[in-house]
């Protein structure tokens, strides 16, 4: 009695909930069966597993899925890495330790668009850049970034914009690693570099999983600083899955095979989030 | 023989002066114990002997070597910290073993050692499991046996007993006890309850202020204490202390005059120069309720039956309340008169800067 009460009360939330999910899902399903093309209106006959094979068979398509799993673990690597390396360097008081962690993090506010035009105009352009600049006056050849490491480029905007969210989550947690430890450990005679390394981070482990879950899903999804800088190209070199799936719904306007590619990326998600889980997800239920 | 020489140490913080010259000699295999209130500068001297905190002056000497500049590890001692500080990641065996891999000890020593550690703890059955999954007196054992196997010269305890329920803390201050009696290390232990301090110490380091205030076995420190601080601090219930308005010498005695009520005390107790006024500090339990013929006169307020003993609660003439102790069953009513008889023998007296002016007389 008490539980279907429950139950009943629950329900007006599951319910939207459930068609909030369940609608587009069967419509991008619905979609990706038939043939939907905006330059051929009313052609929309069903064409069974056709899209999914024009999607797969686009030239686009190996190198948007190796892209997007290498965008995914490079970033992932530099953020974790530089992260805690720059958290535990900043966690020691200091002279200016305040204005220090504020600029560590502020650059999590600006917007993707904007980090990429910021990298883009003032950082990498081949000639007003600050990076031809340094080339020039150390008597190099300028490099156009991204046009000759067009993917690098797309790894260097997405690094900088995710690494503050590492840091934050760091430094947070290695203010509440205990003093006393450190001490004993001091006592016992281990070096800074064996504090960090038995104790510091194994206490990281945690936070550590977490960031890569959190920044999984977002990296999964890159796409404005694609848009903004390179365009996908030179060619395929800088297309993701994101990227490859705009490309067919809206520049060759075929709605029918984006469906497939959108189905093909949660596919993917769900791959990766598997594996993801085994490797770090023992650390959050201790 | 000193083993541990500390002298006129100093510590100063930014703005705070925590040890203000501290002169100490600890022999070998004595259990020493550092008491005090809050904020006395215990656990910063103990701190700094094991060299977690730098001093600002003066010098510590362990076994004829200066350490005062040396970094923790290199100075041959063990700290068992209050938090345990337990390594939450690391079993059992890599607690108990993790200085000895630190400092590259062939394995078949290490685990020999953690071997015989863990046996003489009862932490056999405990090895491979993590600090969380302990409870807190295995805890407490990990972090002492953390110490033990570095074999130190000194273990330093930094109020380690006070993270455990009461019960516990009986029994692991009787483990430790029995420890110290078997391994014979020199032992520094820092404390706030002065029970622990009684129980276990050799000699007793009462601080105040970043001072030593007196050194001394615990019964010294109970029955001449060398000041009105010490006096308070050590006993419970607090020795009771009655002002003495006037003092009359009558050949070798002299005359207390606690409000109308005078009590003898034998002159020659008194070191220097005879005062004017005094206080006089009596404990509970060398006043004695008696039908008559007492010293000094009072009405009980109020009776706290402690089942082997009973504490009277007993207003004097001049308002001040004195703490009594009276046989378990003794049948005492509120607001009942009673007469005092008062245990000079046992009795201190204190000046107005409240030092210690009278000797106690050796045991009889």
């Amino acid at each position: 009695m008490k539980r279907s009460i429950t139950r009943l009360l629950m329900a007006p939330s599951v319910i939207l909930l459930l068609i909030w999910m369940i609608i587009p899902l069967s419509m991008t399903i619905y979609f990706s069966t038939i043939r939907y093309n905006l330059l051929y209106p009313g052609q929309n006959n069903f064409v069974g597993l056709l899209n999914f094979e024009f999607f797969i068979t686009d030239p686009g398509f190996i190198p948007a899925v190796s892209n997007t799993l290498i965008l995914l673990s490079t970033v992932l690597i530099i953020t974790v890495v530089l992260g805690v390396a720059l958290s535990a360097l900043i966690d020691k008081p200091f002279f200016g330790q305040g204005i220090v962690r504020v600029l560590l993090i502020s650059p999590f506010f600006i917007m993707p668009t904007v980090n990429a035009l910021i990298w883009k105009n003032m950082m990498m352009n081949p000639v007003y850049g600050i990076f031809a600049w340094i080339s020039n006056s150390l008597g190099l050849e300028p490099i156009d970034w991204l046009s000759t490491y067009p993917l690098m480029s797309v790894i260097i905007m997405v690094s900088w914009q995710w690494l503050p969210f590492a840091i934050l989550v760091f430094v947070t947690a290695l203010q509440s690693q205990d003093t006393e430890q450190k001490e004993a450990a001091q006592m016992d005679g281990a070096t800074g570099w064996h504090i960090f390394r038995y104790l510091t981070i194994p206490h990281l482990y945690r936070p550590i999983a977490v960031v890569v879950m959190i920044e999984t899903i977002f990296l999964l999804a890159v796409f404005a600083e694609i848009f903004v800088s390179t365009g996908g190209g030179p060619g395929y070199d800088s297309t993701n899955l994101a990227y490859l799936i705009y490309n067919q719904a809206l520049l060759q306007y075929d709605v029918g095979v984006a469906s497939a590619g959108g189905l093909f990326a949660v596919l993917l998600a769900n791959i990766v989030a598997f594996f993801l889980i085994r490797a770090v997800g023992k650390n959050l239920t201790v | 023989m000193t083993y541990l020489a500390i002298t006129e140490l100093q510590k100063h913080y930014d703005n705070y002066h925590a040890l203000r010259g501290i002169n100490l000699s600890i022999d070998e295999g004595e259990f020493i114990v550092f008491v005090g209130p809050s904020g006395c500068g215990k656990s910063t001297l103990l701190r700094t002997i094991a060299g977690l905190e730098s001093s600002s002056g003066g010098t510590i000497e362990l076994d004829g070597r200066d350490i005062t500049e040396l970094a923790s590890s290199k100075r041959d001692l063990a700290m068992v910290f209050q938090s345990y500080a337990l390594y939450p990641h690391m079993t059992v065996a890599d607690n108990l073993s993790f200085a000895l891999r630190l400092a590259k000890v062939p394995d078949a020593e290490i685990q020999e050692k953690v071997r015989s550690v863990s046996a003489s703890l009862q932490l056999d059955a405990l090895l491979e499991r993590k600090p969380k999954e302990l409870s807190g007196g295995q805890r407490q054992r990990v972090a002492i046996g953390r110490a033990i196997v570095r074999q130190p010269k000194v273990f330093l305890f930094d109020e380690p007993l006070s993270n455990l329920d009461a019960a516990l803390r009986v029994q692991m201050r009787l483990e430790l006890a029995r420890l110290h009696k078997k391994l014979g290390t020199t032992m520094i232990y820092v404390t706030h309850d002065q029970v622990e301090a009684m129980t276990l110490a050799d000699r007793v380091v009462i601080l105040n202020a970043g001072q030593i205030e007196q050194v001394g076995t615990p019964l010294e420190l109970y029955r001449q204490p060398n000041s009105r601080f010490v006096a308070e601090f050590i006993g419970t219930p607090k020795m009771n202390l009655i002002p003495a308005d006037k003092i009359t010498r009558k050949d070798d005695t002299l005359s207390l005059d606690l409000f109308g009520n005078n009590i003898d005390f034998p002159a020659n107790r008194v070191k220097g120069k005879l005062p004017e006024t005094a206080i006089v500090g009596i404990r509970p339990e060398h006043l004695t309720l008696v039908e008559e013929g007492g010293d000094i006169q009072g009405r009980i307020e109020l009776v706290e039956h402690l089942g082997s003993e009973a504490y009277a609660h007993i207003q004097l003439a001049n308002n001040q309340t004195i703490i009594v102790k009276a046989l378990a069953r003794s049948e005492l009513n509120d607001n009942q008169e009673v007469n005092i008889k008062v245990d000079v023998a046992e009795t201190v007296l204190f000046n107005e800067s409240d030092r210690v002016i009278s000797v106690i007389p050796e045991e009889v």
